[in-house]
């Protein structure tokens, strides 16, 4: 996939500051790039800054410091309508669709709401029209505009998300674990409607999760990060395949897989310990409390992230 | 797999119902399973499912009065329960069998230590002096795998990470020696290198003390992991009972079958994935025939009308599908050519 790069960000960091002396470093140095029409997923477990990483680079947290560039241009040199107008190409599916829908709006409301605040229709009888054919898209009935929330299932109301999402024809889509509130069954139907909307569109998705087998279905390439720190990123196939960085290789042998011969054979790395503090993160790797491979350097320096192969990035003192 | 055949838990015809604003849900509509010894046996569905209402059942924990257990038996160690006397029940629900509930992180009052929530048990129960229960908490907290366990019994949890909770929450579990444990979705809150080291803790628990237990998850990766025996639970019954290997190897009801195809393995090639279309039924008005009909690709016409039979399909093997009844044979030889 060699295109040209739709959104690059480089050492984008984001701190919060919990007090005068306490800095909470919830994105830390994080550098990358979306093709587009690609879809990139960023995993990681709770607390290691991929959700702030997605909500940063959308705007909804002003960042610490680092480079968001949009279609080439520099998003901080850009004027306030410019900005403005960057949200109609860049738009966000949330996590829980119990609490990100606003449940005293109707269904026509809430998806017309972004179409409203950009004035992109002529007349009610167009923004109508508009909404019921995003409906259909998402895999909801037409007559649903004057339901509320609450008459929904979270499958739905999480299609009810994407078609908010989708209504001002963006380019790029921020999913932020857009499938974890759902059961299983209802994850498939979800992530199938993402990836088919992707494919008619030509859209460009960052693909937010924790849940690794779903990311791998869904993505081209993906990276993983660790207490805000982009440990590990490659294409999809050769993540699953021979994943480099020590982090990486736990959290995938962690997974369980449903099949009981196959886990009854199999041999796991076992991390000891938990996820330390984001506010006083260890220093030179932030990994090396956890890692089976710890060595002197590691605690020294922070590792440099490094293209091992062609796409393969790792930042690991392992593998220089 | 079992390691001693005779049974310890066993649940027939079980049916609770809710009366709420919206009218009553008839959330568990006949459920029957045993528990063997020693087993772990694992329950599966969707939310809504009725597995969670079902193991509240088993412990006395069916809130009221908008809950009731309607009709069925619960047999502990041949002791009916659903008849039984509070203070006898109190005797079993509080000694013989404990739970472990999803969230760490509520499971514990954040106002007393842990110590004192550890030894309540004991004490309530008269099991034992203040200082047996103290001297069982302490060597309980080491069983679970934590350190500094006499300092640790003096602090609050706030002071411990999600994992460390569960820990103690399963220590909590196992203080009055119980033969069953009932852990309904005791990994779904965390992280999965977390979720692991869970696991291994239930097995190594096992080996040692001998106990039961029922894992309600929804997570099949987790069932592949732990479960000996398993049912698959669909809008209020079960579909599906086996061992592990015949529901993972040779399921036979459509729904089990149709789940194992929405899931995404990480160590096979991800085209495979098959979402099941729609959703599952209302249970404020239950449908007449199969639940599942709707969904299911081979449903025919006796399925909307008549609820299907169980049908036993091998040893330990039991499926509630018209496919497996005899006069379905020409039909099922039909769609295996398909």
């Amino acid at each position: 996939m060699e295109k040209k790069p739709l959104l690059k960000i480089k050492h984008l960091k984001k701190y919060f500051e919990i007090d005068r002396s306490q800095i909470l470093k919830a994105v830390d140095n994080v550098s990358l790039s979306i093709s587009a029409g690609e879809t990139l997923g960023i995993v990681g477990e709770s607390g290691c800054g991929k959700s702030t990483l997605g909500r940063t680079i959308m705007g909804l947290y002003e960042k610490t410091d680092g480079k968001i560039e949009f279609n080439g241009q520099d998003v901080d040199l850009m004027a306030a309508s410019e900005r403005f107008r960057l949200h109609r190409r860049m738009q966000m599916i949330f996590q829980d669709p119990y609490a990100s829908l606003n449940p005293r709006s109707t269904v026509l409301e809430l998806v017309a709401e972004p179409m409203d605040i950009h004035k992109t229709y002529k007349n009610s009888r167009e923004r109508k029209e508009k909404v019921e054919q995003l409906l259909e898209e998402v895999g909801l009935n037409r007559n649903y505009l004057n339901r509320y929330p609450h008459e929904f299932s979270g499958g739905q109301r999480q299609r009810i998300g994407i078609a908010r999402a989708l209504a001002l024809n963006p380019k790029f889509i921020i999913a932020d674990e857009p499938i974890s509130a759902l059961d299983v069954s209802v994850q498939a139907q979800v992530v199938f409607l993402l990836k088919r909307l992707q494919k008619e569109k030509g859209l460009t998705m960052m693909f937010v999760a924790h849940d690794l087998s779903m990311v791998k279905y869904i993505s081209d390439r993906i990276g993983v990060m660790y207490l805000g720190h982009l440990v590990e990123l490659s294409s999809s196939h050769d993540l699953y395949e021979k994943p480099l960085h020590p982090y990486t290789q736990a959290l995938l042998s962690a997974i369980p897989i449903p099949d009981p011969d196959i886990e009854e054979k199999r041999e796991r790395i076992l991390l000891e310990g938990e996820l330390p503090s984001p506010i006083n993160p260890p220093s030179g790797c932030v990994f090396r409390t956890r890692c089976p491979f710890v060595m002197d350097t590691c605690s020294e320096k922070v590792p440099e992230f490094t293209e091992i192969e062609s796409g393969h990035f790792v930042a690991c003192h392992l593998h220089r | 797999m079992h390691r001693q055949s005779d049974k310890l838990l066993e649940v027939e015809n079980l049916h609770v119902s809710f009366t709420t604003h919206g009218g009553e849900v008839h959330a568990v509509r006949g459920v029957s399973f045993d528990i063997r010894n020693g087993e772990t046996f694992a329950v599966v569905g969707e939310s809504g499912c009725g597995k969670s209402v079902t193991s509240l059942a088993v412990m006395g924990l069916i809130p009221k009065p908008h809950g009731k257990i309607i009709d069925g038996s619960i047999r502990f160690k041949g002791k009916e329960l659903t008849t039984a006397s509070p203070r006898a029940l109190r005797k079993i629900q509080g000694v013989n069998m404990s739970m472990i509930f999803q969230d760490p992180m509520t499971a514990l009052n954040p106002t007393l230590t842990i110590g004192s929530q550890l030894t309540e048990g004991i004490i309530h129960q008269k099991k034992g002096s203040r200082k047996d229960a103290y001297q069982k908490a302490i060597e309980m907290l080491q069983m679970v795998g934590l350190s500094n366990a006499d300092q640790r019994m003096k602090q609050y949890p706030y002071q411990f990470s999600g994992g460390m909770r569960q820990r103690i929450v399963i220590a909590m579990a196992l203080i009055c020696e119980p033969d069953l444990i009932i852990a309904d979705e005791p990994t779904t809150a965390l992280d999965v290198t977390i979720q692991v080291q869970i696991l291994e803790l239930f097995d190594y628990i096992q080996k040692k003390t001998g106990v039961a237990m029922i894992m309600i998850t929804h997570d099949l990766g987790v069932v592949a992991k732990c479960a000996d025996r398993v049912a698959v639970m669909y809008a209020g019954k079960i579909v599906e009972t086996g061992s592990k290997r015949d529901i993972f190897y040779h399921a036979k009801h459509p729904y089990t079958q149709a789940l194992l195809n929405a899931i995404v393995r990480i160590d096979l090639p991800s085209d495979t994935l098959k979402p099941i279309e729609g959703a599952p039924p209302d249970l404020f008005a239950p449908p007449e025939g199969c639940a599942f009909c709707e969904r299911c690709p081979f449903a025919m016409e006796v399925c909307q009308r008549v609820q299907p039979p169980t049908t036993a399909a091998g040893e330990n093997h039991a499926v509630a599908c018209w496919f497996l009844d005899k006069r379905a044979d020409t039909i099922r030889h039909q769609v295996e050519i398909l």
